[in-house]
């Protein structure tokens, strides 16, 4: 779970969370273009490569090609044992 | 000095040909034989003195790990402008146009990418008014 939350510790990571929730399965370049052009986020293609490669690691995104494209999901199952250890419980004694 | 020639690198120029002016609407220009390859060139119709791009056939050993890499990451090394850029998708995907982004906002202008079956993905993009 430490990988989840250093994951989560940088507002860039949250925001591209923010963007394939918005909408699943895209390119870097369209990523990029919306950090960019919704957020003001004016990061590197390289950083935000970089910024993927945290939330794979920790699970939160997963990468899948299409033929030749490569395209990004989140996947939030990696965040279920959070609910579950302070959420799940609340009102159980 | 003025921008009067554009290139695309085309895995096969025929086919390039085919999906330039069939789907994409562009009109032929020039079409002259440069041995085993041609100067092929299109423009649009709304503006035939204008800039023309050229089809030009993507042999070079370093284009092909160029382009792989450019589609890889989604990046649309090309552009053109259209009036209306959901009207384009629809238009498109209906001829079985493979769309890599759907039309999206991005603040002063509405992109989409789509792969142009000769090796590139291509943004069209509408400014807003």
């Amino acid at each position: 779970m430490g990988d989840v939350f250093k994951a989560l510790a940088d507002p860039t990571r949250r925001t591209i969370l923010d963007e394939l929730t918005n909408r699943d399965g895209q390119t870097l370049f369209e990523l990029c273009a919306r950090l960019v052009s919704i957020h003001g986020l004016a990061s590197s293609r390289q950083a935000v490569s970089q910024h993927l490669d945290v939330l794979e690691s920790a699970g939160l995104v997963e990468t899948r090609r299409e033929g030749r494209y490569k395209f990004h999901y989140i996947n939030t199952k990696p965040l279920e044992p959070i609910v579950e250890r302070w959420l799940g419980k609340r009102g159980q004694t | 000095m003025r921008i009067n020639l554009a290139s695309v690198l085309v895995d096969d120029q025929e086919k390039a040909l085919r999906f330039y002016t069939d789907v994409l609407g562009f009109v032929k220009k020039h079409d002259i034989p440069m041995g085993d390859a041609r100067w092929l060139t299109v423009v649009s119709p709304e503006d035939p003195e204008g800039t023309e791009l050229l089809l030009e056939p993507s042999g070079h050993p370093a284009a092909k790990p160029f382009k792989d890499a450019l589609v890889a990451d989604g990046i649309p090394w090309t552009m053109f402008a259209v009036a209306d850029v959901h009207a384009e998708y629809e238009r498109m995907r209906g001829l079985g146009v493979r769309f890599t982004q759907e039309p999206t906002d991005m603040g002063t202008v509405i992109t989409a990418v789509f792969d142009d079956t000769c090796g590139n993905l291509i943004q069209i993009g509408q400014m807003k008014s």
